[in-house]
């Protein structure tokens, strides 16, 4: 890794902010290790997603018209340790201030120096990672939004291989749904449960130790479950795998 | 909740009690996507494929009114009797007045989801005309008076037994007859060979119209619908207005991805494409020229029943689509549940924009909950529709109208308000970490109170971190200065 005059801003997502700040640590951690200069903005939030994904495209308005603010103080890129909240930015912002004369451009230009962590890593940075001479067992689950919104398909898994190589699990039906869906775990639960029951049995056939993802909002639902079934398997952020492949 | 969401939600979970609902329906999606990846990793550019279809599509849409008229015009100048049903009780008795007319007492019919729309045999057999439907899957929801689950393959809800059981009882079946599908099937075709004989009218429905000629394509694998618009005296053909495309090349565009995103197939048994009745024109060739073969009377029947409606507004593109069922074969929710639990005619990922879309979110914006918007439907529809976008169309809409529970609505503008100042959004996390530390044990929740207890039904909940991300970081930063 050599160093590089790059900075960048982290937008963590507020699940990663309240439930897994180890997943943001370790972004942080990568990053800079890979000689990027890595700014936290302190005011950030919650991008907006839920009440986007409810139908409330007022009160999505307003959290993105803050997250825009807070991150359009500097025009260095911003780099989202989930797949998911920078397809909202990306893909959704811009859509949600179409008619807006002032964010509208604003919504433009911060999609466009947006960047998911692993794309970031691997389409901007161009990082090769040194392998990893042991650890676990790792299963790779390919967030939705990510993998469809923003064509994240190759990036995380080759950044995996790096590290990992033939402790890389084939994971059973990895680009189907895990059933989170933000609210829809809530207000669709057994049909969201019956989802997740698919994906932990896919994860138990698969024999790896940890499930790894580019958005914690999966592992949470994914972690949540097996739990639940005392399952001896655990999840990772992809951050967290980089910044300590060894890691049991 | 309203009355047709509790009841929506009722249905979801009998569907996720049926083993034997998952399992045929884990094989059959299975079988279809899989056919579908191969089909199209066949073709040299199938991204190009999508986009023409698409374009096609979107061309006719855009200027559905002077299509229509195109239609309209060029099929009555080849013989075709045009009706304009503008709701489904307008087209009901529009066929039923034509096959009262003509003595019919005998109907059979090709596999039709705007028959199945309008409720067509309910009122043709009121009126006493007998209805036979000729495709396979219809023939076996016909005779067990059931309803299909599937816009393509309407019993994938069903096994093998079943169907077996079903033609012994109705059909007082031998044994030999119901030993495996292919003596079934043959069954079948004997019983359904008899009323094509002696039917007095065929009705269908069409895959695609073309605008310039008047024709009406028609895909089938069976054969069924090529003897159900030309062996009876009278084909009445019933064709939802948005179902067109301008030009036979248009036609080809959309037949390239059709059966590849139905079946796998790269193209259906039968592709029929009609362009009026049996007629004599004395003219030397071309469409214009005389038609030896076919029925006397071909009848088509546009169908609005609230399509027209969707034009100029968010739901739109909906009308792109071309009922190849893709989506609903790859829809984690659609695999989980079927057809009936979405309790329209449409289901699956198209059925939850088209139900709400022709029929008012009131009752049906339920459906579109139903979709975590992993978007494995957008990438499989083969004219590009953005499914996942429509399906936030509808939820927004429905917001706007106040059709979500309470406490959504109730907790949306609370979390918009927190989370939009970074000061209360610090303290509020801070007071739920708090909170959720009291009840958890070992890092974990078992069990959140009122609607949330949706989410620990399942699975567990994480405890929140005592200190944030972002101010932990903060402190790191600091310590290291």
């Amino acid at each position: 890794m050599t160093p590089r005059s790059v900075r960048v801003q982290l937008f963590a997502t507020c699940l990663v902010d309240q439930f897994f700040p180890a997943a943001g640590h370790a972004a942080v951690e990568v990053l800079e290790r890979c000689g990027v200069e890595v700014l936290v903005p302190p005011d950030q939030t919650c991008c907006g997603q839920p009440a986007f994904n409810g139908g409330f495209a007022d009160q999505a308005a307003t959290m993105a018209r803050a997250t825009i603010d807070v991150l359009s103080r500097t025009d260095d890129p911003v780099v989202v340790p989930s797949g998911s909240c920078a397809d909202m930015i990306v893909n959704h912002y811009p859509e949600l201030f179409a008619g807006d004369a002032t964010y509208g451009p604003k919504a433009k230009a911060l999609a466009a120096r947006t960047y998911e962590f692993t794309q970031f890593l691997v389409d901007v940075l161009g990082v090769e990672l040194p392998a990893s001479p042991s650890g676990p067992t790792l299963a790779y689950h390919a967030s939705c939004h990510g993998l469809r919104g923003l064509g994240l398909r190759e990036q995380p898994r080759r950044l995996l291989r790096a590290v990992a190589g033939a402790r890389c699990a084939d994971l059973p039906d990895a680009e189907t749904c895990c059933g989170f869906g933000g609210l829809f775990a809530v207000k669709m639960g057994p049909l969201s449960g019956a989802m997740l029951d698919s994906k932990l049995d896919a994860i138990a056939r698969s024999g790896a130790d940890v499930v790894v993802a580019t958005d914690v909002s999966c592992l949470m639902h994914i972690g949540g479950g097996l739990h639940r079934r005392a399952s001896r398997v655990r999840t990772r952020h992809i951050a967290e795998v980089l910044a300590d492949p060894a890691h049991d | 909740m309203t009355e047709s969401a509790a009841a929506f939600h009722r249905r979801i979970d009998t569907a996720l009690a049926d083993a034997a609902l998952r399992q045929a329906l884990t094989l059959t999606t299975g079988r279809l996507s899989g056919g579908r990846t191969a089909a199209f990793g066949a073709l040299a550019d199938a991204e190009a494929c999508r986009d023409d279809a698409r374009r096609a599509r979107a061309d006719a849409v855009s200027r559905l009114d002077s299509h229509l008229d195109q239609f309209a015009r060029a099929a009555s100048a080849r013989g075709a009797a045009v009706h304009w049903a503008e709701t489904a009780g307008d087209a009901r008795r529009i066929i039923t007045d034509i096959a009262l007319e003509q003595g019919v007492r005998l109907a059979v019919k090709s596999k039709s989801m705007a028959t199945e729309e309008v409720e067509l045999n309910e009122a043709l057999q009121h009126a006493g005309v007998r209805v036979v439907e000729t495709d396979l899957g219809e023939f076996v929801v016909q005779l067990g008076g059931d309803r299909p689950s599937h816009i393509i393959t309407p019993i994938i809800h069903r096994s093998r037994q079943y169907v077996a059981a079903l033609f012994t009882e109705k059909l007082g079946a031998a044994p030999e007859d119901v030993a495996d599908i292919p003596a079934m099937t043959a069954l079948a075709r004997r019983v359904l060979r008899a009323e094509f004989l002696q039917a007095g009218m065929g009705i269908s429905g069409v895959n695609i119209a073309v605008a310039e000629t008047g024709s009406l394509c028609i895909v089938t694998n069976e054969g069924n619908g090529r003897l159900t618009t030309s062996l009876p005296r009278v084909h009445v053909a019933l064709l939802g207005l948005e179902r067109i495309v301008p030009t036979a090349a248009d036609l080809a565009a959309v037949l390239t991805v059709l059966a590849r995103s139905a079946t796998g197939q790269a193209s259906p048994v039968y592709t029929n494409v009609i362009t009026g009745p049996r007629r004599r024109n004395g003219a030397p060739g071309g469409l214009e020229a005389d038609e030896p073969d076919g029925p006397e009377q071909l009848h088509i029947v546009i169908l609005d029943n609230g399509r027209s409606r969707l034009i100029g507004t968010p739901l739109e593109e909906i009308l792109h689509c071309v009922r190849c069922g893709a989506c609903l074969n790859v829809c984690p929710v659609y695999r989980l549940i079927g057809g009936h639990a979405y309790g329209g005619v449409y289901p699956g990922p198209v059925g939850s924009v088209v139900m709400p879309g022709l029929h008012g979110v009131e009752g049906w914006s339920e459906l579109a909950h139903a979709s975590s918007l992993c978007g494995a439907c957008r990438d499989v529809c083969p004219v590009k529709i953005d499914l996942p976008g429509l399906l936030l169309a509808v939820r927004r809409e429905a917001a706007a109208k106040q059709l979500a529970p309470f406490w959504i609505r109730a907790a949306m503008p609370a979390y918009a308000a927190v989370a939009s100042r970074p000061r209360l959004y610090r303290w509020a996390g801070r007071a739920a970490a708090l909170l959720a530390r009291a009840v958890q044990r070992g890092g974990w929740i078992r069990r959140l109170p009122g609607p949330l207890g949706a989410w620990t039904a399942s699975r567990d909940f994480p405890v929140p971190a005592s200190r944030s991300f972002v101010e932990a970081h903060q402190a790191r930063k600091e310590a290291a200065r």
